[in-house]
């Protein structure tokens, strides 16, 4: 029980109010769970990565020993300092190797050899032919048909489709798609959680979603502040308090328009290793909108798909991709889920956190991926000291 | 391929062994350095108190300022030290005195009545005053044979938390 109180505590500081997450289990998860026994097992565990229980509840009368016993904070501290689920978010995993003896080894050789040598020259080629057709097509498409929006927009469209396709062609990318192709239609949200940039290409190759992103320096920029921005994308920047406020009203108007692109979030707000989800911003959530849920996951038979963004750029990120066998992924387009009645947006939130991490089979954890650029507010602390001060009273008024 | 960059040889492994007392084997010492150097962004050979901040998990400690006055710039073998009272092969009397230490920060040997309201003032926050909080530690220690002016030094602690059961101890993952 200990245990359970000190996570709750947590997630409730950072989202105000928490049913237990464990419980919520919608009614259509039944139908997935029974249809792939394997990911039952990796059914996230909550108890396997919370930190242990906090101070425990001592009885009696209050003693010396009781205040002078900091024992289960200190463990609690040094464990957090020995591994952190928060830290594990952001770990690199690269696919275990292989190439550890005589004859494998000069078979692993022989692959790095094709694949540096036959295969990347020839993405680099297809990428560039893409680009080619791509660019000859949009600037003209752009430019010349002002005055037709919507044979604009769907030109547009199918264009950028286009490219993403060159894109997940250049890694090979091995794609299974379940369940039924998004289609456009007003109020509705896609969410899906994030493991790297590419995410977005996946996705963007089978329906121009316009997407909700993180503004990034460089080449990337550049194309998002200009093709990506005629599908609808919105740019932001996170560390700009303002760029919120107005982030959210474009969202709010998007979703009504009935001739835009579906809008995609994805709600982690950071990339996070395909092990685990952090937890959802709430804003895609009180669009009150249909939120439809898609779960990525990544095989990291040969290349790990997690791009760090603070140890790699993301043109490294490519060419890491670039330079592997394979890409595989499978993505599921999954049941569409409505805010219920009485639910609060974060409620609503956590419930399709849950729908994502078991059909993907990765593991909740209750932390704010922000916290990857700022520290945690001092509440979650004040929670614990107020739990322990509260015993402490309790107990004084015993004797 | 290989994991080359964290191999640490035999003989780094046995001078940190010798100097946490071997509370660690050699596996969780592998574990710990994969740790450390995760730990050190900097790549400076040692952690900075903000580096231990980026653990959430331990910022929201409420017990983490004060750690942190010991933790701050610790290198490798220190940072295996401070975590060596840990270890479930690490003697009662080895974790009182690491508590022992966290009560004396100016570490002179004794703990004073300001000391321990310190450490409570870090636990408990603004949720007791500060009168309240004076009035319970004075009366626990007079319950307890102490005087509010009474200096507790480390046999004090020994005998006060000696066998009491304590539980301190955390899990090196090895993998």
């Amino acid at each position: 029980m200990e245990k359970k109180d000190s996570s709750s505590q947590i997630s409730e500081n950072v989202s105000h109010a928490t049913t237990g997450d464990a419980q919520i289990v919608p009614q259509n998860m039944g139908k997935l769970n029974s249809s792939s026994s394997e990911l039952d097992l990796d059914r996230p565990n909550l108890e396997d990565y919370l930190p242990i229980g906090s101070i425990p509840e001592p009885r009696g009368k209050l003693r010396l020993r009781d205040f002078l016993d900091i024992s289960p904070t200190l463990t609690e501290a040094a464990g957090a300092i020995v591994d952190d689920s928060f830290t594990r978010c952001f770990k690199s995993n690269p696919p275990e190797p292989w190439n550890w003896n005589i004859y494998l080894f000069p078979l692993w050789c022989f692959g790095v050899v094709i694949r540096y040598g036959v295969l990347f020259p020839v993405r680099v080629l297809v990428l560039t032919i893409g680009w080619i057709i791509f660019l000859s097509s949009f600037i003209p498409v752009h430019f010349l048909l002002k005055g037709h929006d919507k044979l604009r927009k769907k030109m547009e469209r199918i264009l950028v489709e286009l490219i993403c396709s060159f894109f997940v062609a250049s890694w090979t990318g091995v794609v299974k798609y379940h369940g039924p192709r998004p289609s456009m239609r007003p109020k509705q949200v896609f969410v899906a959680n994030h493991t790297s940039m590419i995410d977005f290409i996946i996705l963007e190759q089978i329906t121009a979603f316009a997407v909700i992103m993180q503004k990034h320096p460089g080449w990337v920029g550049l194309l998002q502040s200009t093709i990506l921005e005629s599908v609808g994308c919105i740019w932001f920047n996170r560390s700009e308090a303002k760029d919120r406020e107005i982030v959210a009203r474009k969202l709010r108007e998007h979703v009504v328009g009935v001739d835009n692109n579906p809008l995609l979030i994805f709600p982690e707000g950071t990339c996070v290793n395909n092990h685990y989800t952090v937890m959802f911003k709430k804003g895609a959530f009180e669009l009150g909108c249909t939120v439809c849920p898609i779960a990525i996951k990544y095989n990291k038979i040969f290349v790990d798909a997690f791009w760090n963004s603070k140890k790699q750029s993301f043109t490294m990120h490519l060419l890491q991709l670039m330079t592997s066998w394979a890409v595989v992924c499978d993505v599921w387009y999954l049941e569409p889920q409505n805010l219920k009645p009485g639910e609060t947006p974060i409620e609503f939130a956590e419930r399709v956190r849950d729908i994502i991490s078991v059909r993907a089979g990765i593991k909740k954890v209750p932390w704010d991926g922000y916290l990857k650029y700022s520290r945690p507010s001092p509440k979650h602390r004040e929670r614990k000291q107020q739990s322990f001060a509260e015993s402490v009273l309790r107990r004084l008024e015993e004797k | 391929m290989g994991n080359t960059s964290s191999m640490l040889t035999q003989y780094d492994i046995e001078e940190v062994q010798e100097h946490c007392n071997n509370t660690f084997s050699q596996q969780e010492i592998v574990s710990l350095y994969q740790r450390f150097c995760q730990l050190d962004r900097s790549g400076g050979g040692f952690i900075s108190a903000d580096e231990f901040l980026s653990v959430p998990e331990f910022a929201v400690n409420p017990l983490s300022q004060r750690l942190l006055r010991m933790l701050d710039g610790l290198n490798f073998k220190e940072f295996v030290a401070f975590l060596s009272a840990f270890s479930s092969r690490a003697t009662l009397q080895q974790k009182v005195e690491f508590i022992f230490k966290v009560y004396d920060l100016d570490c002179n040997g004794k703990v004073t009545f300001n000391d321990m309201l310190d450490v409570l003032r870090d636990l408990t926050g603004q949720f007791i005053s500060e009168q309240q909080r004076e009035q319970v530690l004075t009366h626990v220690l007079e319950e307890a044979g102490y005087k509010k002016d009474s200096l507790l030094v480390l046999s004090d602690f020994m005998k006060i938390l000696g066998n009491s059961g304590l539980k301190m101890e955390v899990e090196v993952p090895v993998d």
